[in-house]
């Protein structure tokens, strides 16, 4: 037994997985996948819908939103594609701007207004759910 | 190795455009277009809680030639980061790294982007 090679092998392993950011990063990424699953059922039947309501009123459209599948479905379309879009920007904003400050201050900016925006369309749906 | 022989990444000026690397660009670059355009979702659907007059405003603006610009734009977009995501997931999953099948794979959602993108507005168009 080459009692050397086998040392050489499990030491490294052994250090690199308390180092890195092996842990963020991959619950990053499996968050991008899951979301993005998550969104393609979501996506066509929105897509379907809101071409099928072209030239909506009002009245039409707070009967659409408000209808109970219609609300859930919006919810969870609202909650998956804003966190998916924060996401991905953020890894654009990562990739291209090299200032730290500048860095930090934009990835601030994008997970507040994610989050704001996000919560404020959740709101109007369950508004006009639930008739306010 | 000397500094002047170091292998250079892509310069993108010389570097000639393949299906590849144009699928690929596109896909962030749709990306960010996407989310810059939630908030005309976010807007629509507030509008529509306020009240009729608020949603009429909307409404109107989607109804302009820039409306119409900006939902054809959004839709295409949409069709096209869907099913070159569809693409990605099936990478993640360790399926068609074989080159011709990445070819065939980006044909085929540059093909069905187009397709989802006309019937969804033949939808919208028969309903209106
Ligand atoms: C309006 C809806 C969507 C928005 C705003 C959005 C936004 C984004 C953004 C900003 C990125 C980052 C791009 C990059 O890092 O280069 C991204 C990546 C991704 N998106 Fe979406 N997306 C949407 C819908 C979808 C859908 C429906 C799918 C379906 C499969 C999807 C699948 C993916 C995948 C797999 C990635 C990761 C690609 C990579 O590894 O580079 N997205 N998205």
């Amino acid at each position: 037994m080459a009692g050397k090679t086998m040392q050489s092998m499990r030491n490294p392993l052994a250090r690199v997985r308390g180092l890195g950011s092996a842990k963020e990063g991959v619950h990053h990424w499996w968050a991008q996948r899951l979301t993005a699953i998550a969104l393609v059922p979501l996506t066509i039947w929105f897509v379907i819908s809101i071409a099928g309501l072209a030239g909506v009123d009002h009245a039409g459209a707070v009967a659409w939103i408000g209808s109970a599948p219609v609300a859930v479905l919006l919810v969870l379309l609202i909650a998956a594609v804003y966190w998916h879009a924060q996401l991905g920007v953020q890894v654009v904003i990562e990739d291209y701007v090299h200032n730290e400050a500048v860095k930090l201050t934009a990835l601030i900016a994008l997970k507040f207004a994610a989050i704001a925006l996000g919560v404020a369309s959740i709101f109007a749906v369950l508004r006009l759910a639930f008739g306010g | 190795m000397s500094a002047d022989r170091r292998p250079l990444s892509p310069h993108l000026q010389i570097y000639k455009p393949q299906l590849t690397s144009v699928l690929s660009i596109s896909h962030r670059a749709t990306g960010v277009g996407l989310a810059a355009g939630l908030l005309l979702l976010t807007w629509w659907l507030l509008a529509a809680a306020a009240g009729p007059d608020s949603f009429a405003v909307v409404q109107d603006f989607l109804g302009s030639w820039l409306g119409y610009l900006i939902l054809f734009g959004f839709s295409y977009a949409l069709m096209f980061h869907l099913c070159n995501g569809v693409r990605h997931l099936f990478w993640d999953a360790g399926w068609g790294f074989e080159l011709d099948t990445v070819y065939k794979s980006g044909w085929a959602v540059v093909i069905a982007s187009v397709a989802l993108t006309v019937l969804a507005w033949a939808i919208a168009i028969v309903s209106a």
